[in-house]
């Protein structure tokens, strides 16, 4: 009777474990889910400025600015038969500006083209093996406006470690073509004006490139379960024509040129991120740059933002940014240049200064969505000084619909 | 060693690639272990260490009015800021 027993239990065991081994499909059967809408974004920003240090006239006059961004983004992802997840994003986006300064591109201020269009599409895919912790991604970016073309390339890899950290790299390129729209009093006698049937008649202008090369490395890790932290460091270099055609530079002696910078430049940021959750209702977003490149310029960035949480879906984020940088060995302001020097500016972008940017954001995400489909909205306002007087706003929404 | 007025000077890599390898394993030693059941605060939408996408134009406006860019996970190339 013992061994009957025995026998059945035996048995039983034996039924269980042949069932265990035949419920393991679940791979070999797994169906790839083809691409799907996911996510759309709507970012739009408001940008407005004032200044009195405008390029285009060797570092003096209006730098007043308006400038209307709008980007539209689309996010597909899908699963192939190897349960990577695939995700595709196509962006578009369309600027308009107003530039006060763009007026003086003639001597007496009479330019009819104060404003502009860009229109910039961009794609990005990413492959991302969740089992290996491991991603692969490819992007593309393009840029058009009256006088400036840009086309971007870029590759990127991830690989997650195991103690919650993940490495990243990613190579870029962007090739540029600056047209050479010179300052009226550079171009020949009659260049410029008015034709027969009431158009704008200008030169042929012609066109010059500019190269970016961009190394970007990343280390991201969850430090404990308040704090996680990131480093990031870029190097770039940069060929071709960096200055721009028509920002002026009056020397000593009254007379004026355009800007001439050199043909290289190489950049090195490194970055650092800390974020902590501070009790149940606030985050700490804290971010800290040092930058140094080979045109002398050198130039500290520290940011704060802390969103308090009101609820769990509404958040109100007030932030401060602090900046300070040194002149490149190039600038000089308005007829301090001489002409014996070998390269000048007297774009302020590039002196000595420091700036403060503040402000205030809105979060407002309910589970439910806010009216159907819309399941983000974040609004966000800021006012930015320099020391060069340059002042600005800018307020921006994102609408996040799934 | 003369060196022409005007030829460009190469900051040096080296103590910045240090500084970066130093946070690195700085940051390494420091973690504790956290279970993915532990990470609900991690994982909130407010703690993500990259940029918002409404932030997208400050950062484009700041890399055109200020001198230097990058290192912020953002773009690091390309595009005017003629006006």
């Amino acid at each position: 009777m013992k061994k009957i027993c025995l026998t059945v239990v035996g048995l039983y065991l034996l039924l269980l474990h042949a069932f265990s081994q035949s419920t393991t499909g679940d791979t070999a059967t797994y169906k790839p889910k083809k691409l799907k809408l996911d996510e759309v974004n709507l970012v739009s920003s408001y940008y407005t400025q004032t200044g009195d240090h405008s390029a285009i006239r060797g570092g003096i006059g209006s730098e007043k600015v308006t400038d209307l961004a709008n980007g539209l983004e689309f996010k597909f992802i899908g699963f192939d038969a190897k349960q990577r997840k695939n995700t595709l994003t196509a962006g578009i986006g369309v600027d308009h500006h107003t530039a006060a300064s763009q007026a003086w591109i003639s001597k007496t201020g009479a330019s009819r083209r104060t404003d502009g269009l860009r229109l910039y599409p961009s794609l990005d895919w990413t492959r991302e093996n969740e089992k290996k912790g491991t991603s692969f991604s490819l992007g593309a970016y393009y840029s058009n406006e009256f006088n400036y073309h840009s086309l971007g390339l870029n590759i990127g890899i991830t690989q997650k470690t195991h103690n919650n950290g993940e490495f990243g790299f990613k190579a870029s390129a962007y090739f540029d073509q600056v047209k050479l729209i010179l300052p009226s009093e550079f171009e020949p006698a009659g260049a410029y004006g008015v034709g027969n049937n009431g158009e704008e008649r200008h030169p042929d202008y012609g066109s010059s490139s500019r190269q970016t090369y961009t190394g970007s490395f990343s280390f991201s890790q969850v430090i404990n379960t308040r704090l996680q932290g990131t480093v990031l460091l870029d190097l770039v270099e940069q060929n071709g024509y960096l200055g721009l055609p028509f920002h002026r530079v009056y020397f000593t002696d009254g007379t004026d040129s355009i800007e001439k910078l050199p043909s290289n430049r190489f950049k090195l940021p490194l970055g650092l991120r800390l974020n902590y959750f501070l009790g149940d209702r606030f985050i700490l977003r804290s971010y800290y740059r040092y930058y140094t490149d080979s045109w002398g310029l050198h130039s500290h960035t520290a940011g704060l933002e802390v969103p308090v949480k009101i609820t769990p879906f509404f958040s109100i984020s007030p932030f401060y940014r602090y900046y300070t940088q040194t002149a490149v060995k190039y600038f000089a302001p308005y007829e301090q240049h001489t002409k014996t020097d070998g390269h000048f500016t007297s774009n302020y972008s590039l002196s000595a200064f420091s700036s403060s940017f503040f402000g205030t954001g809105l979060r407002i995400a309910p589970p439910k969505g806010i009216l159907g489909g819309l399941s983000t909205m974040e609004i966000r306002y800021g006012h930015y000084t320099q020391t060069t007087d340059l002042v600005s706003d800018i307020i921006s929404l994102n609408l996040s619909f799934k | 060693m003369y060196r022409q007025p005007g030829s460009i000077q190469r900051p040096s890599r080296i103590p910045i690639l240090r500084l970066a390898a130093v946070l690195i394993l700085a940051t390494m030693a420091a973690c504790t272990p956290v279970k993915e059941y532990q990470k609900n605060r991690i994982n909130d939408s407010e703690m993500g260490l990259s940029n918002r996408k409404v932030e997208k134009n400050e950062l484009n406006f700041q890399s055109y009015r200020e001198g230097s860019s990058g290192a912020n996970g953002g773009k690091t190339g390309g595009g005017c800021g003629c006006n």
